[in-house]
């Protein structure tokens, strides 16, 4: 089972015959993706050879979809081109878009959300600026390393790329079932909460990792949502305890402002429905642990 | 980034919003001239504004009116140089003073939790409106913006309908509101705040103050260079934006390099739970050096944090994803020779951690080079304790 992605997904690529989109192919490849083809109108009718897998390009992404059947497709087009690519994905009405792509100004992802929203959402939007997401031995969209962690029954969601790799791989030897990395943007397509859900409907998962960071209240409304909807053990990890206010760190989203957007406040609301909050990425892990 | 309030009204002017008439000076010869100006345009009142990147300037006495131009040379005299919240004033703006009959509120902003735009008007306006938004809720008005649809003339209406603006401000305020909006979009902001927006005797409506934001990750499409200045921020943030590096200065004494943004973070919070039990030391910096972890990249990322005086060790947290261990680890080894051959010192302690793909290949690497300022720790929290305990020493 897992959640939002299985071992008979079918995923194209847009941007994949740029630098990073062609370097995550062959890796997406390797690690069992079925990777059913890429998007650039330039080079519709080529293909391209990942160490002798054979890729078709596809001049759009409704082409794509047409001749393959694909149900997934993965972003890494540049940002002053990206929302153009989501919106044409939506627009085909694929599934599942994973917008892997760093640095898209703002405004241009809430065009992109407010026209998948008119749109009916049809398409589940993951990103931008995250690794993507993985089920552990059988898909993989993004660029999260596929070799650091193993199947299992652990579902994972976080704002954090890193932060995700080092609970995967602490955690390795009781495994995933997926993990979903969400990206750390201040508009953001699938939340915590969308994930939550979709672990807890999910039978191959048991426990869920929740991992945060500071900035907006994203924590705080998932808090609200375990309450009353979500029945699997929940262990939560909010990073930047000791950010200080006003600075951004690293992710356009991660910044206290006034007294809302703080780790404090985050892992407050977690602790009063229940959740277990680590103090620590290995305090965390520990938690996990515990559970099985 | 935030913008200064002259250069706020400067876009807000590029986009007809109507601004009172003013110039920045960074003398008080300079705003005395400005003065001067106005005076011979029969305006000798005027207001001298610290330009400062904070609120309550007013409270602070920031903000004076001045009669005339040796009254202005005078109050520039007492502004420039002041310190507003730890902000230096560095520039006034003088500007025409205005006949206020009514001071309104007005904002475009981004709403993180509806993944979508949000006005807020009231009129309510000149006085924080998070306190009015507790006092007197229902004197704050919300309302959603559509990204696809904006404020045109319809949206703007309800807007100010929302907001309780009177009838005699309604139609110029309106107008406003339009033309903010396209200003908000036009320049990639995040936060365009009117407080607060007045109602002139003569019936105008002007923004008489302005807070902008802008999204940097639009810099492709916008002109941000011009709106900075490079007296702004921390010397070691500015060399370090040069590099290419995302680091924010902060006011301890433990460097940190990590890879990934949420890595980071969580390496300052286990170095400050670490340096509870050594006198306290923190985190001297955040410095993220991304996925790929070079050794070009670590050897810019530990010149910068060398060549902080703060700095007394530094822990270097990698986790090998993407990049393995053994890459990152002759990263480390290479950047080492790279500062010394730029005859860099490289003294201060570094512990490092290196976790995840071929860590046990790349800890053999550090290992055999033995480079005597490198140390090595298997865990974060073990590594963040030793950086600690160096830092303390």
């Amino acid at each position: 089972m897992a959640i939002f992605l299985n071992k008979d997904s079918k995923v194209l690529v847009q941007g994949m015959t740029g630098s990073e989109g062609t370097k995550h192919t062959r890796r997406m490849l390797a690690s069992g993706t079925n990777i059913v083809g890429g998007v650039n109108p330039r080079k519709a009718g080529q293909s391209v050879d990942f160490d002798g897998t054979q890729v078709p390009v596809f001049g759009s992404v409704a082409e794509g979809m047409a001749a393959t059947g694909a149900d997934v497709t993965v972003i890494f087009v540049p940002p002053k081109f990206c929302k153009d690519a989501v919106i044409e994905a939506i627009d085909a009405e694929i599934g599942l878009a994973v917008v892997i792509t760093e640095g898209i100004p703002v405004h241009d992802t809430a065009v992109f959300w407010a026209h998948a929203g008119a749109k009916g959402n049809k398409t589940r939007i993951i990103g931008p600026n995250c690794p993507g997401l993985i089920t552990p031995g059988q898909s993989n969209a993004g660029i999260i390393p596929a070799d650091i962690t193993k199947p299992g029954r652990i579902g994972l969601v976080s704002k954090s790329g890193t932060l995700t790799y080092q609970m995967m791989y602490e955690l390795r030897d009781i495994g995933f079932s997926s993990a979903v990395g969400i990206g750390g943007d201040p508009i953001i397509g699938t939340t915590h909460i969308d994930a939550l859900a979709a672990f807890e409907a999910d039978p191959d998962t048991d426990a869920i990792v929740m991992i945060g960071e500071i900035g907006g209240d994203a924590e705080e409304r998932a808090a609200e949502f375990i309450k009353d909807n979500v029945s699997k053990p929940v262990v939560g990890y909010v990073a930047g305890f000791t950010a200080p206010e006003g600075k951004t760190m690293g992710h356009a989203g991660a910044i206290v402002s006034g007294s809302s957007g703080t780790a404090a406040a985050k892992k407050e609301a977690l602790e009063a429905v229940g959740v277990k909050v680590g103090k620590t990425p290995s305090e965390t892990a520990k938690l996990v642990r515990e559970l099985f | 980034m935030d913008l200064f309030e002259y250069q706020a009204k400067q876009l807000f002017a590029e986009y007809g919003v109507p601004v009172p008439q003013g110039k920045v000076a960074s003398t008080a010869a300079e705003a005395r001239a400005i003065a001067e100006e106005f005076a011979a345009a029969g305006k000798p009142r005027v207001v001298v504004k610290a330009q400062v990147k904070t609120g309550g300037r007013g409270k602070a006495g920031g903000v004076k009116v001045a009669e005339g131009p040796e009254d202005a040379q005078a109050k520039a005299e007492q502004i420039l140089g002041m310190d507003i919240k730890g902000h230096t004033v560095h520039r006034v703006l003088v500007e025409e003073a205005s006949d206020i009959a009514e001071e309104y509120y007005f904002s475009f902003l981004l709403d993180r939790a509806n993944r979508t735009f949000l006005s807020i008007c009231s009129a309510e306006g000149g006085v924080e409106i998070e306190e009015v938004a507790v006092s007197n809720p229902d004197a704050v008005a919300k309302i959603a913006v559509d990204p696809l649809t904006g404020a045109p003339a319809d949206v703007a209406a309800e807007i100010v309908k929302a907001g309780k603006l009177p009838q005699a401000a309604a139609e110029g305020a309106a107008e406003v509101i339009t033309k903010l909006w396209d200003a908000f979009v036009g320049k990639d902001a995040t936060l365009v705040e009117v407080n607060p927006l007045i109602l002139t005797k003569d019936g105008r409506v002007v923004a008489l103050d302005g807070k902008v934001t802008l999204d940097e990750n639009a810099e492709f499409r916008q002109d941000l260079e011009s709106l900075t200045f490079p007296e702004e921020g921390d010397p070691l943030e500015v060399a370090a934006k040069e590099k290419g590096l995302n680091y924010v200065k902060l006011d301890g004494e433990v460097g940190i390099i990590g890879n990934g943004a949420g890595l980071v973070m969580s390496t300052l919070d286990v170095v400050a739970y670490a340096g509870e039990a050594h006198g306290n030391v923190k985190p001297a910096n955040f410095l993220d050096i991304g996925g790929g972890a070079s050794a070009e990249v670590m050897a810019n990322g530990l010149e910068i944090i060398l060549g902080d005086p703060a700095v007394k060790s530094v822990f270097v947290n990698v986790f090998g994803g993407i990049t393995a261990c053994d890459a990152v680890a002759n990263g480390i080894v290479q950047a080492l020779e790279m500062l010394e051959g730029r005859g860099e010192d490289v003294s201060k302690p570094l512990v490092v951690r290196l976790d995840g793909n071929n860590a046990e290949l790349g800890r053999d690497i550090l290992t055999k080079r033995a480079h005597p300022a490198v140390r090595q720790v298997d865990t974060m929290d073990g590594a963040a304790a030793q950086a600690a305990e160096l830092a303390a020493k």
